[in-house]
């Protein structure tokens, strides 16, 4: 009698726990969990944006292994997120240990460091077109000043991706930033101060007390901006449109291009995929790796 | 010549003072505890010896070589936190360790250091383990053993069991007491708990204010409290402090007359008192006794029994609107509403000055 009521108790429980979770659960699976699998079954289709579709297995998937086009953005997406992630990971954190104090000064200039965030990928590109075209360009007169010639950063093929990735660096080093402030606003002061007792210097204690209290917070900041740096699109198609020879397309342009341009959308669902693959193991390699270490 | 001597040390915040004029010496081998309410300037003072606050005036010296020029890790100071402090990801040993290897010292030698303070502590069982795998009282034990590994000159305790139950913080005082007894050093312990003071310290601290209100044996700040504020702070119940006139005594001692027009005789000389001036009379719960009905010295009403166990604290109102508390053995048979007959111990009672200050006689 005692484990029926008990029984009953915790169904009763389980119910009223599941209608709490039940909208976003609805949401969840209509707006992610559907599109997913839809995607799925569309790569596994020829299909056009207007027309019909047929099965083709596969086939996609094999198609797009064989095209030079999309293993250069899947290459150019590669080298983009290894010149991105590094950088705002490290300078996010180099900005938040020189302003984590409670000046008006420093809160001024970690106000400026976000600011950049706020702007939309349009603007962004603007601002640093500006800065980067050899003609009448910020830089390139600069250069003329010094008696030196204008750089191409954005049509030389060489220089095109770190030039997107140094743009991208300025518009998005503001949420790596504001990630690590929060978490070194976490590690308590007495940390800090019972290092100091124990004649731990400034580097000692960055090494030994607060990168550690601050693990699990570079770990996310390295997962989000993995996520967000492989999804690469807006710089380079303003900036760009992928040129010069291809030389800055990412795989969401080259999507973009399939699906929206040539309007062979089975192809574009097979190649979004393969990105959502490419992410998923990425940001799980970090994952499981950081806490391999931890343990 | 004292271990450890403060010399006219004042600290201010902004415009807000937070030490007024601190000076104190103490023994190379002496515990000495800082009592107080919360925001009185304590934990300042400490943070100030251990260097973890900078002083705008006096002088710190430790072992007769100022030190509040120096760095925190050179004052040759160990504190306890009141969180403890411990790193969270390192363990036990990583934790001990941790100073030792910031001065250099070889591998061997740490080892040695570190199996002797667990040894000393009890703890060789914890030493690989993380700090979040430890209870409270694990956790301060290892933070006592960072402290000592370091071979520190003064030991600075910031309330180090405020954060346990009553029976881990009563078995961790006599550890402390215990381990003070072993190795000898200076110790200052920070707290606002008149327990911890009177059982653990050779000499007490009392602060008030940001100012030191008196410095004396468990003791002497017990039966000689120096001012109102702490003959009303060390007690519990706290000394009954009644406002009193000046009355016509029988001998030479300073008489004086309750609201009530009770008169009591003090053990004061009259002539050692200045001749005006408001007076009040202290008297601790232990000086006032209940007797029948009609004896004693005045008469009251029981307004409130609080029964103890081996006590009983009893709330009285007098005749005059005074109100104070008497301390009764176990079996007090007083009831709220009954009226007894209340008798003073005139040979315990203080008289404080119009400044707060107690009145003695010179000499």
């Amino acid at each position: 009698m005692q484990a029926t009521r008990g029984w009953s108790a915790s169904a009763s429980e389980a119910r009223s726990g599941l209608m709490f979770v039940a909208p976003y659960l609805i949401v969840f699976a209509v707006l992610l969990i559907y599109p997913l699998i839809s995607g799925i079954w569309l790569s596994l289709h020829k299909a056009d944006l207007f027309g019909g579709s047929q099965f083709i297995g596969l086939e996609n998937y094999a198609r797009l292994f064989r095209d030079a086009v999309f293993l250069k953005a899947v290459r150019n997406t590669l080298y983009f997120v290894l010149l991105t992630v590094p950088p705002l990971t490290l300078i996010g954190l180099a900005l938040a240990l020189a302003l984590n104090h409670g000046s008006r000064w420093s809160a001024l200039v970690r106000g400026l460091f976000f600011s950049s965030s706020v702007l939309s990928v349009t603007i962004v590109t603007l601002i640093w077109r500006m800065v980067l075209v050899p003609d009448g360009g910020l830089i390139a007169d600069l250069l003329q000043k010094i008696g030196l010639a204008p750089i191409p950063f954005l049509s030389d093929a060489t220089l095109v991706m770190p030039a997107i990735a140094v743009t991208t660096i300025w518009w998005c080093i503001g949420l790596p930033m504001m990630l690590f402030l929060a978490a070194l606003q976490q590690v308590p002061q007495e940390l800090y101060e019972a290092a100091t007792l124990d004649n731990a210097g400034r580097w000692r204690t960055l090494v030994s007390i607060t990168l550690p209290s601050i693990r699990r917070t570079a770990l996310v900041v390295v997962i989000i901006e993995i996520i967000l740096q492989f999804q690469l699109f807006g710089q380079s198609q303003i900036l760009t449109l992928g040129g010069p020879n291809n030389a800055s397309l990412p795989i969401v342009f080259f999507i973009y291009q399939v699906g929206f341009q040539r309007w062979d959308i089975g192809y574009a669902a097979a190649a979004s995929e393969i990105l959502f693959c490419i992410i998923l193991v990425a940001a799980m390699t970090q994952f499981f790796a950081a806490r391999g270490r931890e343990r | 010549m004292g271990n450890l001597a403060l010399r006219n040390v004042s600290k201010r915040f902004g415009t807000t003072v937070v030490l007024d004029d601190v000076s104190l010496e103490i023994g190379a081998s002496e515990f000495l505890v800082v009592l107080g309410p919360s925001g009185c300037g304590k934990s300042t003072l400490l943070r100030a010896i251990a260097g973890l606050e900078s002083i705008d005036a006096g002088e710190i010296e430790i072992d007769g070589e100022r030190v509040d020029q120096l760095a925190p890790g050179q004052r040759g100071v160990a504190m306890v936190f009141q969180g403890y402090a411990l790193y969270p990801h390192m363990s036990v040993r990583g934790n001990i360790a941790f100073g030792l290897k910031n001065i250099g010292t070889g591998r061997t030698e740490i080892e040695r250091r570190i199996a002797e303070v667990a040894r000393m502590l009890e703890m060789e069982h914890l030493l690989d383990r993380m700090p979040s795998e430890l209870s409270g009282g694990q956790r301060q034990r290892v933070a006592i053993g960072r402290a000592i590994v370091k071979d520190p000159k003064v030991f600075m305790f910031d309330e180090p069991l405020s954060n346990l139950d009553a029976a881990l913080r009563s078995r961790t005082r006599q550890e402390i007491a215990n381990l003070h007894r072993r190795i000898k050093k200076a110790m200052v312990f920070v707290t606002h708990d008149q327990t911890e003071a009177m059982t653990l310290a050779d000499r007490i601290v009392v602060m008030n204010q940001r100012r030191i209100e008196q410095i004396g044996t468990p003791l002497q700040v017990y039966r000689q409290p120096a001012t109102v504020f702490v003959a009303t702070f060390i007690g519990s119940p706290a000394m009954n402090i009644l406002p009193v006139t000046r009355c016509a005594g029988t001998g030479t001692h300073q008489c004086v007359r309750l609201a009530d027009g009770t008169p009591i005789e003090t053990t004061l000389p009259e002539a050692s008192l200045p001749a005006d001036g408001a007076l009040r009379l202290g008297l601790r719960p232990e000086a006032v006794r209940l007797t029948a009905p009609g004896d004693g010295d005045t008469s009251a009403a029981v307004e409130f029994v609080e029964f103890l166990g081996d006590k009983t604290h009893v709330y009285l109102s007098l005749s005059g609107g005074d109100r104070i508390v008497a301390l009764h053995g176990a079996a007090a048979q007083a009831r709220p509403g009954d009226s007894v007959g209340v008798s003073f111990d005139h040979a315990a009672a203080h008289l404080f000055g119009a400044d707060g200050r107690t009145l003695r006689p010179p000499g």
